[in-house]
């Protein structure tokens, strides 16, 4: 655990934005800080989503359990227009754990950072792990000073907001704001600069070079969006034998 | 739906998506791990927002079709730029919804 935390900080680039000392600010206000691009690309979202769940049928407290109990975007979606065609419980369920497996991958990448934390505190932070936390938190651990207790801010921030949009949303549509100031890229614009964050080396770049290709070619191929997980796994084993060959040039 | 059989999807769904994010969480954390799976889960960080990213730019429509020339995919260029130069995370989003905002305007 120690190696892999120490080789992950060692990887970290130097020209990153300069680093404050954390420890020193209360812990709650970074979280907060680091999550609001997340927050700001999930009111959006949340209210389409409230919208056409409510269309679909479901009461403003039906929304938010399914928020608070599922919290994954596009799975809530899928389930919601699968109930509006009368799908079977087990066939959305099944769908769902399809949609939502790339998590795992993240919990993994995310594991080796969990430093003392114990099983209750992991538990509860595993809740939160979404495609957008798992991003904003991975790159605040590999540029520098960063913990969990943050990055449960970060994730249950995100949560609120999520809860919060969807539930606001479900009571009507007046509350979508009409493609406002572009809201609906945040999340792609977040997700372009965390990539380049990650581009930490030439392995690196090659990694998400294989891994577009290979996503985008799948996409089409396939439909659901289990391109996701395959992709990144190929694209990963690929970076794993490429590493040594890049290392000795 | 009636209530009690949505109460059931929505553990049924809790339950599937909690455990993949739980798994690993629980179980690596705090394991010494060989060396190849350290290094294959600091790819996967990388692998996994292009994966995530690209297709989403450069596919529209379903069943999914190449669209390279979509404003996403226009928009995504200038702002991919500014990550590049800037490494700041608040400006690109703040810069990408205002190229996409523009872009609006003058595409479709």
């Amino acid at each position: 655990m120690e190696a892999g935390k120490h080789e992950c900080h060692a990887l970290g680039r130097e020209d990153m934005e300069p680093q404050i000392n954390v420890n020193k600010q209360p812990f709650f206000f970074d979280g907060i800080r680091a999550g609001f691009p997340i927050c700001l690309g999930y009111v959006p979202i949340g209210l389409a989503f409230g919208v056409i769940a409510q269309k679909a049928g479901l009461s403003p407290v039906e929304i938010a359990l399914m928020s608070l109990l599922v919290f994954a975007g596009s799975s809530q979606f899928i389930a919601v227009s699968m109930i509006s065609s009368g799908s079977e419980i087990l066939s959305i369920v099944m769908t769902t754990f399809m949609v939502n497996l790339r998590h795992f991958l993240m919990s993994s990448s995310l594991s080796r950072f969990s430093g003392v934390k114990k099983g209750g505190f992991l538990s509860f932070f595993s809740y939160g792990i979404t495609d957008e936390s798992f991003a904003v938190n991975l790159a605040k651990f590999t540029q520098g000073p960063w913990d969990m207790n943050r990055a449960l801010v970060v994730n249950q921030s995100a949560n609120m907001v999520w809860i919060i949009s969807t539930v606001a949303g479900g009571y009507g549509s007046r509350f979508i704001p009409e493609k406002a100031f572009g809201m609906e890229y945040a999340l792609p614009a977040m997700f372009i600069c965390l990539l380049v964050f990650q581009l930490r080396g030439l392995a690196y770049i090659l990694t998400a070079a294989m891994a577009a290709i290979i996503a985008v070619t799948l996409s089409l191929l396939i439909p659901g969006n289990s391109y996701i997980v395959i992709a990144s796994m190929i694209a990963a084993t690929l970076g794993v034998f490429l590493k040594p060959i890049i290392m000795k040039r | 739906m009636e209530m009690n059989s949505y109460l059931i999807l929505l553990l049924g769904m809790g339950a599937v998506t909690y455990i993949p994010r739980w798994l690993p969480m629980f179980f690596l954390s705090g394991k010494k791990l060989p060396q190849w799976l350290i290094d294959w889960l600091d790819f996967i960080p990388v692998a996994i927002l292009s994966a995530l990213l690209l297709p989403a730019l450069v596919t529209s429509g379903d069943p999914r079709q190449l669209d390279i020339l979509q404003t996403k995919m226009m928009v995504g260029i200038p702002t991919f730029l500014f990550a590049l130069k800037t490494r700041s995370l608040a400006g690109t989003v703040v810069v990408g919804m205002g190229l996409y905002r523009l872009a609006g305007q003058f595409m479709n």
